[in-house]
């Protein structure tokens, strides 16, 4: 049984990252690694999301749609799961951090259309995953965005005072280093 | 129920929905008021990073309510006693993009301070009232100077005096405000090249 | 023996130092004119109190102390005021700053203050009160007031008194002339500033590059019987940093930001704890100085005893200065000095060396290249930072990064320029960083100080405008409630009280 997590955690952070593999999220992955502590504040924000709202879809598919037979509105009805956490982590963070409210508030939202947290909604009924399964399956997506985020964030920062030709300036070079990072990851990918 | 839903399936998906809309749209409702807030402290720390000379020239009378503007979201590149430094650090505060100065509000000059020529000073104490400072020591029929550390280089004393006396000198002269400039960048790669020899060989 | 330890990084450049005859002291003539500057140190500059005209003998005093952070200066020799005036120093700017011109009259005439043999018997606010009115500041390069580097409070006990007689900078070798010429001095004077610091132990450190002054050292030591340690360490550039020679004789390290007194020592240079000796026990003010006159554009390179405000160029034409094509003139050494642009700038309290190379000799630099993040740099720097990381930010001007990577931390010894196989100009940028930093820190102080005049001028309009209408409400219920009293009209009983009183006058005649 904890083997199984632990393969599922590590396939979810490193194999299969949702990022640079699976590449899922590239919106609020590119948007927000500007700087390392918008980066930190983004990955905290996205993994409490991302875990509540695994298991929150888990338990609204297993426990109101497949006994309503409604199997067919779970992509809905997750976005609706989705938008209600945000929301709700939105205001969670106005009260306890101003600031961030104020940096992150355009990505907040963001993460309701984030294609990551309907990926993981959805693969975790794809591969038939149980409530442990589901609540780690999420987990891990937001370690593994957390990293890449953090990781990109501090090399971007670089990249901003570094002797980048004029053209490539900007989101440019960053596109390029994210492609650069993704060939990286491919070196898990006989890992499990 | 089941039988219901049986007969008429889009009938049971909508109540479905119907019942989870209503049931998250309750608990968010709770946690609106349960998680509200209260004023806009981010006003606050950007006041923290204007120069404070209540100047006037960003369109606004004086640096809070230019401070709150750019909290409702108004641009950042007002302010030109502030200058690039300014803008870069309410860039920084805010995640936005650095812009350069407006030059309809005004060009970054060096930073000033105003300078009452005593022979002409008559007492009137037009400047000692629009000071926003209080830099300005004096009164009524007594000589008016200007305390130097105080003075913000405004100009809103400048245009009060009657008899046009008031002078605006640079602050930073002298050998104990200097310090080493940022080399030039290098320069282009063409330079680099054999004719330069002659530089670096034997004298 | 003592164990030494090595610190992180150095460079070991050509030391050159044979050049200038090391032990072999000269006095150099007194020249016409002296331009004395009011501020010869770190702080707040002095006033000066002679006027123009006024004759004056040699150690009277010219200019006065402002302040606690001020150092006064003296005549180095007699003669009569000229000019009181800005001119042109041998500073980095090239600016000019307020000097005192004494045009000499070659008699050399003297009035001393008092000097005292029972040093011993006095106590250390006495002391540093001579040190202070005798005008001295670190000799080293840095002019810091001495008498404010020795009066820490009860708050920082010091335990060691540290020489620092490392010399570490190629070609120059005043330090060491100094040590063997006046080894007897120096131990004299370094027990004086250990009296006054209340050090139980004196410890001086020198590089191993210098075994005639070590000798003389030592056997001046034993002869006055003191119980001096004389510490020899093997020759790497910057051990001479007052932060790098204390980690390498004691093994620990000055905190970030810190002083040598939060880990209990004080570390002077040599020529200053020679100078607070003559002060306290021959009167004589600080008025002259060791410099040494080197490099390969002199015909007669030495070390030389001369009076401050000394002009550059005398005591360079004195040495047999050639003027090559693009010659540069370096105040202090190769790696720390800067060229001087106006050779008519007087040396001061801080000037140790008047090098002048010819191109051969030290080549001009070529123009910088891109940085190949090679990291040789951060492989050389004594203090262990990140020279490539601050270079970067120094250009893109981040000053949060630039304070978290320390950059305060940087003693400016340009090990890491000597290695950069680029060839950029490292310290330039730090330099110019600090220099913004400071600058933003005092404009944040002087925002934040006009921030809180503006609003209490707000508070105090909003109060005086609240009493007013204050005022004008009483004033207005007070003649209300008096309109009731008196019926109808106030100013109507009034007119009647008037007429009637009117009416009274009348009637008696």
């Amino acid at each position: 049984m904890l083997g199984d997590i632990a393969l599922l955690l590590v396939g979810a952070v490193l194999v299969n990252n949702f990022v640079l593999v699976q590449f899922l999220g590239l919106c609020p992955f590119m948007g927000v690694s500007n700087k390392l502590e918008t980066a930190m504040g983004m990955s905290v924000a996205t993994t409490f999301v991302l875990t509540l709202a695994s298991v929150c879809s888990y338990l609204t598919y297993n426990y109101l749609l497949i006994p309503l037979d409604l199997a067919y509105l779970r992509t809905i009805s997750f976005i609706l799961v989705i938008a209600v956490v945000v929301q709700f982590t939105e205001m969670v963070v106005r009260k306890t951090s101003p600031l961030l409210h104020r940096v992150l508030g355009v990505f907040l939202p963001l993460i309701t259309t984030n294609c990551a947290v309907l990926g993981v909604a959805l693969l975790n009924i794809n591969q038939a995953h149980n409530f442990i399964e589901s609540l780690f399956y999420g987990l891990g997506a937001a370690l593994g965005f957390s990293l890449v985020l953090v990781l990109f964030a501090a090399m971007r920062e670089r990249l901003a005072v570094a002797d980048v030709p004029e053209p490539f300036q900007g989101a440019a070079i960053g596109m390029i280093t994210a492609g650069l990072a993704s060939l990286a990851f491919m070196g898990f990918a006989g890992l499990i | 129920m089941p039988a219901l839903l049986a007969d008429q399936p889009l009938l049971g998906a909508l109540l479905a929905l119907l019942c989870l809309g209503a049931v998250f749209g309750a608990l968010l409702g709770y946690a609106a008021v349960r998680f509200r807030v209260e004023g806009n402290p981010i006003s606050e720390q950007i006041n923290a990073l204007l120069p404070q000379t209540q100047c006037g020239q960003c369109g606004y009378p004086g640096c809070r309510p230019y401070s709150e503007a750019i909290a409702e979201g108004d641009a950042i590149n007002k302010c030109p006693p502030g200058g690039e430094e300014t803008i870069q650090a309410l860039a920084d505060l805010l995640d936005v993009e650095p812009q350069p100065l407006d030059a309809e509000h005004g060009v970054e000059k060096e930073p000033v301070v105003a300078w009452i020529r005593e022979d002409e000073c008559i007492g009137c104490t037009k400047c000692i009232q629009a000071c926003p400072v209080d830099a300005i020591l004096g009164a009524a029929k007594v000589m008016h100077t200007v305390i130097a550390d105080e003075c913000t280089g405004c100009d809103l004393c400048i245009e009060p005096c009657p008899v046009d006396c008031i002078d605006l000198i640079p602050r930073k002269q002298g050998i104990g405000y200097w310090h080493w400039p940022l080399p030039a960048d290098r320069a282009p790669r063409f330079d680099v090249i054999a004719s330069d020899a002659h530089r670096q060989d034997a004298a | 023996m003592r164990a030494i330890h090595d610190i992180h990084g150095g460079i070991h450049p050509p030391d050159r130092k044979s050049l200038s005859r090391p032990g072999e002291l000269r006095d150099a003539a007194i020249p016409r004119t002296l331009m004395l500057p009011v501020r010869q140190h770190l702080g707040v500059p002095a006033k000066a109190v002679v006027a123009v005209g006024e004759s004056v003998l040699g150690g009277q005093l010219m200019a006065e102390a402002q302040g606690a952070m001020s150092v006064p200066v003296h005549a180095p020799t007699s003669g009569r005021v000229i000019d009181v005036a800005p001119y042109p120093l041998a500073h980095a700017s090239g600016l000019q700053d307020i000097c005192i011109v004494l045009e000499t009259d070659g008699k050399d005439e003297w009035r001393l203050m008092s000097g005292v043999t029972n040093w011993r018997e006095l106590s250390p606010e006495a002391l540093i009160e001579r040190i202070r009115d005798a005008g001295i500041a670190g000799m080293g390069g840095a002019g810091f007031p001495t008498a404010v580097k020795l009066n820490l409070g009860p708050a920082r006990p010091i335990e060691t008194l540290l020489v620092n007689g490392t010399e570490c900078e190629p070609y120059i070798t005043a330090d060491d002339t100094l040590m063997q010429c006046q080894a007897a001095a120096l131990i004299e004077g370094a027990q004086i500033l250990a009296h006054v610091v209340g050090a139980g132990h004196i410890l001086i450190g020198i590089e191993d590059n210098k075994p005639e002054a070590i000798a003389r050292v030592e056997a001046a030591a034993l002869e006055a019987g003191a119980n001096i340690e004389v510490a020899t360490f093997p020759t790497k550039y910057p051990s001479g940093g007052e932060k790098q020679i204390i980690e390498i004789l004691t093994g620990q390290q000055v905190p970030s930001g810190g002083i040598p007194a939060d880990i209990g020592l004080v570390c002077v240079n040599p020529g200053t704890a020679v100078a607070a000796r003559q002060a306290i026990c021959e009167g004589r003010p600080l008025t002259h100085r060791i410099v040494t006159l080197t490099g390969e554009a002199l015909a007669r390179p030495g070390n030389v005893m001369a009076c401050l405000g000394t002009p550059i160029e005398d005591l360079l034409v004195e040495a047999g200065l050639t003027l090559g094509a693009e010659q540069r003139i370096i105040h202090g050494g190769p790696m720390m000095g800067f060229a001087v642009s106006d050779l008519s700038a007087p040396i001061t309290k801080i000037t140790n060396c008047l090098l002048a190379p010819t191109l051969s000799e030290l080549p001009l630099p070529g123009p910088a290249k891109p940085c190949i993040r090679c990291g040789h740099c951060a492989e050389a720097c004594p203090a262990s930072l990140l020279p490539q990381q601050l270079y970067w930010y120094a250009r893109a001007k981040d000053q949060e990064q630039l304070t978290e990577h320390r950059l305060f931390d940087c003693i400016e010894c340009g090990a890491c320029a000597y290695v950069c196989p680029s060839q950029i100009p490292l310290v330039q940028y730090y330099r110019a960083a600090k220099g913004q930093i400071r600058d933003s820190e005092q404009e944040r102080k002087r925002s934040d100080n006009s921030r809180d005049r503006f609003e209490a001028r707000q508070a105090r309009l909003d109060a005086e405008h609240a009493a007013r209408e204050a005022k004008r409400a009483a004033r207005k219920a007070a003649a209300e409630s008096k309109a009731d009293e008196e019926g109808a009209d106030p100013i109507q009983a009034a007119i009647e009280r008037a007429k009637a009183r009117k009416a009274e006058q009348d009637k008696t005649p």
